[in-house]
């Protein structure tokens, strides 16, 4: 009998809980949605703020448990994933079911109540995206899964900025896109050298699909939109010229790498130096821009 | 040969419980903290 489907008669860790709600993937949507919120207009009450930040991060382990709850006989197919609470046989996976509905409902229902309406909306339309359309019915069936997927994730400025206005403008839509056109660079860099894994598990990840010259290809064409994404802020007027600064700088360093991804024709994951770097940096570069957005709107404007 | 593991044995158990308990209960003191805080929160902001 598969791991994932062991029905474990000890109670689950309150650790695996935790583990359920993916903590290092959090990191990089509470600070994604925190900056929407601090380059939002006026000041937020630091409570109400704290709240909205506790929400979206919420939602967030939410969507990641209920992504590991539908997908833990996928997760005891890949290395990078067996060890987790379900398909290694540390919880069953109706308690991952119930732990991750009932966080989604309780986040949701906490922003709606402490925050606005507009928030809570945006916060439950990004569990649904992340778990409905990403989930349960891209991933498995298309290449372009982290395309349209990659929208989940950039929810969290959009939902941080409607928590301090109560609206949604263009800046937060920018910001959105930003991360919508980073995701694929990101995760396509990432799946080069763990393609093995997703062809073990039958994901249709596009280096599977289309193989790595075509993959490399797509890395680029993604990265010169994101690039303008990022920088557009600035001549539109809706960040100084600290944030268009930082935003070039970075673009155009997350653009090189890309173009020597494109470059390599390595086949060994060993190898691949070039997807390694721009995986590592893709990551730094987003912290970089949302950091320098806050500095931009707080101290600078 | 089968390769389940040992059923876990009543200890084992006993402790898981009462650790999810007290995690359980820090959260809920937490959210009482945070329902309260955000009362003050909203009532200094609509006075």
């Amino acid at each position: 009998m598969p791991a994932a489907q062991l029905s474990t008669s000890i109670p689950a860790d309150w650790r695996d809980f935790l583990a359920l709600t993916k903590p290092r993937v959090m990191s990089l949507v509470v600070f994604t949605g925190l900056c929407g919120m601090l380059a939002a207009p006026g000041r937020v009450n630091p409570v109400l703020g704290f709240t909205a930040i506790l929400c979206i991060a919420l939602a967030a382990g939410a969507a990641a448990a209920l992504n590991m709850w539908y997908e833990s006989d996928l997760d005891a197919k890949m290395k990078r994933t067996a060890k987790r609470p379900i398909p290694a046989g540390r919880m069953d996976r109706q308690s991952a079911l119930h732990f991750g509905v009932g966080l989604a409902f309780f986040s949701v229902i906490l922003m709606e109540l402490a925050i606005n309406r507009v928030a809570a909306a945006v916060l439950a339309v990004s569990i649904l995206f992340y778990v409905l359309v990403y989930t349960v019915w891209l991933k498995r069936r298309t290449p372009q899964n982290i395309v349209i997927g990659g929208a989940a994730g950039a929810f969290p400025p959009v939902i941080g900025w409607a928590a301090a206005t109560g609206n949604v403008t263009l800046l937060p839509v920018l910001l959105f896109l930003l991360i919508f056109l980073w995701t694929p660079p990101h995760f396509w860099a990432l799946s080069l050298f763990v393609r093995s894994d997703y062809a073990a598990a039958g994901v249709p990840m596009l280096p599977v699909v289309a193989g790595p010259r075509t993959t490399r290809q797509h890395i680029l064409l993604y990265s010169l939109p994101m690039a303008a994404a990022a920088v557009a802020p600035w001549p539109l007027g809706l960040a100084g010229p600290f944030y268009g600064i930082v935003a070039a700088a970075f673009s155009l360093v997350f653009v090189g790498i890309a173009v020597q991804v494109m470059l390599s024709r390595a086949a060994e994951p060993a190898e691949m130096k070039a997807e390694k770097r721009l995986f590592a940096f893709s990551i730094l570069y987003l912290f970089a821009l949302f950091g320098a957005l806050v500095v931009d709107r707080w101290w600078l404007a | 040969m089968s390769d389940s593991p040992p059923p876990p044995s009543d200890e084992e158990i006993r402790r898981r419980q009462r650790a999810r308990a007290i995690v359980m209960a820090v959260l809920l003191l937490a959210f009482v903290a945070l329902v309260y805080a955000i009362t003050i929160a909203k009532m200094s902001i609509n006075r």
